[in-house]
């Protein structure tokens, strides 16, 4: 009996992730800006629910707040453009500024139980948006637009715009799949299963939790960079949106809670039913809100969760796997 | 003189918090939930009193009677079936259930009536526009002295209600150990489900006052839960005066706020809350103590 | 007459069995003592009966009635109450207050404020203190008060004697005599074994969750108890 990390099923598909990547980046290449641009809204989808999940999944801490990130990444990308900075290069620096904001918060924010963190974090969102609807240079209330765009072509805009997008995407991803294959990833995973037990084990918790909500805040502000980047247009009213975590939310629940692949799976899942109801409206919202809470209350797991349990499988090799002498294999 | 009035209409407007966060507290208290969809339940209200209005045309106090009943029974029925079955998910499932909760509220009103924006003052009759000056430069509305009439009417019969009725010793006794409630005869479920339709009852009070002191739409309820939870925290978790005068001190770092700045009163607020978050690491115990 | 019939109780804390296939009868009017050693399942076994851990298999039946599936708090009304173990009393409500906040289920009988502070009079003075305010035995006297103000026909206690001095134990068993003599139902969990035989009519030993051992205390050898209380294995 030996432990194994790779198993043939996930070595095929993470073979076949990397390849699809590759696909991914020549899209720009043979499809419309339009899909290119549809596209690049689910990538940030997929990022959002990836950086919600290694939040809740992984470090146990609920956010309905993460829009406060994606608040500053957006607006911060305006306002380095405004100051001379080239579009792309602002981008990135408004997502390391957002990361960098996170750190102070993680100071005090992580210290919270479960309701106050949660809500704390909306209120910091909301502070952000009161601070941005204050500032004329910042389009106050009725919103601003990332003109300095305008000097790209748009079909080579669009294309920059997904190339970028699907390096946040990958990058973030690559971050936190390393993350949780290291010793780090295991005391994470221990940590999510039953803090006390692990602190007592000399797991620095603390600190692991830091971890996940700077990179939350990174990965979060990057995803508020790709949407102005995206829309060129962007307002407090809805970037600093708690609708943000909700959308996260459905992700995460309906995907699986805790799992690699499932926020994905959701971010696919909100994808496909956004551009089929984009005439839904509220009746959409409902059903969004109500899945969420049903998966809440049935179906913790979410749907990858579940499969996974049933099965026994697991794609991309984040765990551990007890592989009996026989060569058969179980899940660890 | 600026200053004073600011700060009692901010002890106006705090009362009104107060009611607000009531039933927060209350649900925090007993079941430590806390409830995301708490100010979406108080909208709930403010229509369904809007409905009567709308269509017996008796002013918005008689509707609110009539209304009360309804958000009685709609707060058991909720919890025995929304809330109970979050109880036992783990820490986050009630704060992921009840934020579901909370987007199917706002939607259903939203596609029930429209998003305009609506106000009951209309109905209320002279009281909503009643006011006299004391002294020089402060003003008293006789809405003002009814939300906090009504409020410290309603800490208090609360208050009486846990330190002196048997069934409020039974909450209590629920609060503390439900386990050991139930081994002494205590219907722990009952129990909840009272304490839900108790905090849902005090949902549409706030939701009335709102209605009739200012204006609501089907999207104000995150605005009104973000005030409760505010109030709730800055008076300490778990104690039931500290949410009266959570809510006081909401709203007249509100109301100074504004004389600092017009848009800077709900900023005010959220610094306070975020100065007192920090301040305490998180809040104060979670055992429901009961001034004696 | 059976009072109280346990058939083939399976009891489990996720994948640890805590109670295997337990069964006796305790008749009314019997003092019947569970004893074993610390996790042999007396604890779970008291909670099942009244209702607060589900079994996984098995029947509970009072007087006749299956109650296997029914609430804690419809078991008081019909007459079990248990004195949980570490007593669990509500810590901001007052002594008087633990007291009357158990008399929900009004069942005919004897036990009111008064009688039950007739019966632990230390208690008198500290009528209006806070439950947390109370010392070790003042705590144990109000859970058991607490127990008897449902005038319970099964009074069932588990471990009264954990954590207190000898002497108030002595006190507590002492108070516990003058209701055991009224010809109530008793099933009491007890770790100190002389005071168990001293006390009860019959002996149930149990060890790891299952019953070992059964029988009239006065016959019972007391080496006989020690090995089956210990799972040791008498030489032939």
């Amino acid at each position: 009996m030996r432990v194994a990390r790779w198993t043939r099923t996930s070595k095929l598909f993470t073979g076949g992730t990397a390849a699809v990547a590759v696909a991914l980046a020549c899209v720009p290449l043979v499809f419309e800006s339009d899909l290119v641009q549809k596209l690049t809204t689910l990538l940030i989808l997929v990022l959002l629910a990836a950086m919600w999940n290694a939040l809740a999944g992984y470090g146990g801490l609920l956010s309905v707040g993460q829009q406060a990130f994606i608040g500053i990444g957006a607006y911060g990308t305006v306002f380095f453009a405004d100051h001379g900075v080239t579009p792309y290069l602002a981008m990135v620096l408004a997502t390391l500024l957002a990361g960098a904001i996170s750190l102070p918060i993680s100071l005090f924010a992580l210290r919270l139980r479960a309701a106050q963190f949660a809500i704390g974090m909306w209120v910091i969102a909301e502070v952000m948006s009161i601070i941005v609807r204050l500032d004329q240079n910042l389009g106050a209330g009725t919103g601003i637009s990332l003109i300095q765009m305008n000097q790209y072509e748009p079909n080579f805009r669009q294309a920059y715009t997904f190339w970028l997008a699907l390096a946040f995407t990958v990058i973030f991803l690559v971050a936190l799949f390393l993350l949780l294959r290291s010793p780090l990833g295991a005391s994470l995973q221990a940590i999510r299963d039953d803090e006390d037990a692990a602190r007592s084990l000399g797991v620095r918790v603390a600190a692991r939790k830091r971890l996940l909500f700077v990179l939350a805040g990174f990965g979060c502000g990057a995803a508020g960079v790709l949407v102005v980047a995206n829309t060129l247009f962007i307002e407090p009213g809805s970037v600093f949106s708690v609708q943000w975590s909700a959308y996260m939310i459905f992700m995460v629940l309906v995907g699986g809670l805790g799992t690699f692949e499932g926020p994905i799976i959701g971010a696919i899942l909100l994808f496909a039913i956004q551009t089929t109801f984009t005439q839904g409206g509220p009746w959409y919202l409902v059903g969004l809100g109500a899945t969420a809470a049903l998966f809440a209350l049935a179906l913790p797991r979410g749907l990858w969760g579940t499969v996974e349990e049933r099965l026994g499988l697991r794609l991309l090799p984040v765990g551990y796997r007890v592989v009996e002498a026989k060569g058969e294999e179980r899940a660890a | 003189m600026t200053l004073l009035n600011a700060a009692l209409q901010g002890v106006f407007l705090g009362a009104f918090y107060a009611v607000l966060a009531c039933g927060l507290s209350i649900m925090f208290g007993v079941m430590r939930i806390i409830n995301l969809a708490h100010g979406d339940i108080a909208v709930f209200g403010a229509y369904v009193v809007f409905v009567i209005v709308e269509h017996t045309g008796v002013s918005a106090f008689v509707a609110f009677a009539a209304a009360l009943p309804v958000m009685v029974v709609l707060g058991y029925l909720l919890q025995l079936t929304v809330l109970e079955r979050s109880l036992k998910g783990g820490i986050l499932t009630p704060l992921l259930a009840t934020f579901g909760l909370s987007i199917v509220i706002q939607n259903l009103l939203q596609l029930t009536f429209s998003p305009d924006v609506r106000s009951l003052g209309g109905s209320a009759g002279a009281l909503t526009t009643a006011s006299w000056q004391v002294t020089g430069g402060l003003s008293v509305s006789a809405l003002g002295i009814v939300v906090l009439v009504v409020a410290v009417l309603v800490f208090g019969a609360l208050q009486v209600f846990l330190s002196r009725t048997r069934f409020g010793w039974m909450m209590r006794a629920t609060a503390e150990d439900p386990d050991a409630a139930e081994l002494v005869g205590i219907n722990s479920r009952h129990v909840y489900a009272s304490a839900t339709a108790l905090a849902v009852a005090t949902a549409a009070l706030g939701g009335f006052f709102l209605a009739i002191r200012s204006v609501f739409d089907p999207v104000s309820g995150p605005t009104q839960l973000i005030f409760a939870f505010e109030a709730v925290v800055i008076g300490g978790m778990g104690s039931l005066w500290g949410t009266l005068l959570g809510g006081i001190a909401l709203g007249v770092a509100q109301t100074l706020g504004a004389q600092v700045h017009p848009q800077f009163s709900v900023m005010a607020g959220h610094l306070l809350f975020l100065v007192v978050l920090i301040a305490r690491y998180g809040g104060g115990r979670i055992a429901l103590r009961v001034a004696r | 007459m059976t009072l109280l019939k346990v058939d083939a109780l399976d009891c489990r804390y996720g994948l640890l069995q805590a109670v295997r296939r337990v069964s006796f009868e305790v008749e009314a009017g019997e003092t019947v003592a569970l004893i074993g050693a610390n996790g042999a399942g007396k604890t779970t076994l008291l909670r099942a009966i009244a209702g607060v851990h589900r079994p996984n298999g098995g029947r509970v039946e009072l007087d006749g009635v299956d109650i296997t599936t029914l609430p804690a708090h419809r078991r008081v009304g019909l007459g079990i109450a248990l004195v949980p173990e570490g007593r669990r009393l509500f810590p901001s409500l007052t002594v008087e207050e633990n007291l009357r906040v158990a008399a929900s289920p009004r069942r005919p009988g004897r036990w009111n404020v008064r009688s039950v502070l007739d019966v632990f009079p230390m208690l008198q003075q500290r009528r209006r203190t806070p439950a947390a305010s109370l010392s070790g035995g003042e705590q144990q006297a109000v859970a058991i008060g607490r127990a008897l103000m449902s005038n319970p026909r099964l009074l069932l206690l588990d471990e009264v004697s954990l954590g207190l001095a000898p002497i108030v134990v002595d006190a507590v068993y002492r108070s516990l005599a003058g209701i055991l003599s009224e010809g109530a139902t008793v099933l009491l969990v007890e770790q100190d074994l002389t005071r168990a035989l001293r006390v009860a009519g019959r002996v149930i030993c149990m060890l790891e969750g299952r019953v070992v051992l059964e029988g009239a205390a006065a016959a019972l050898d007391r080496d006989h108890v020690v090995s089956a209380y210990f799972g040791l294995r008498k030489p032939a």
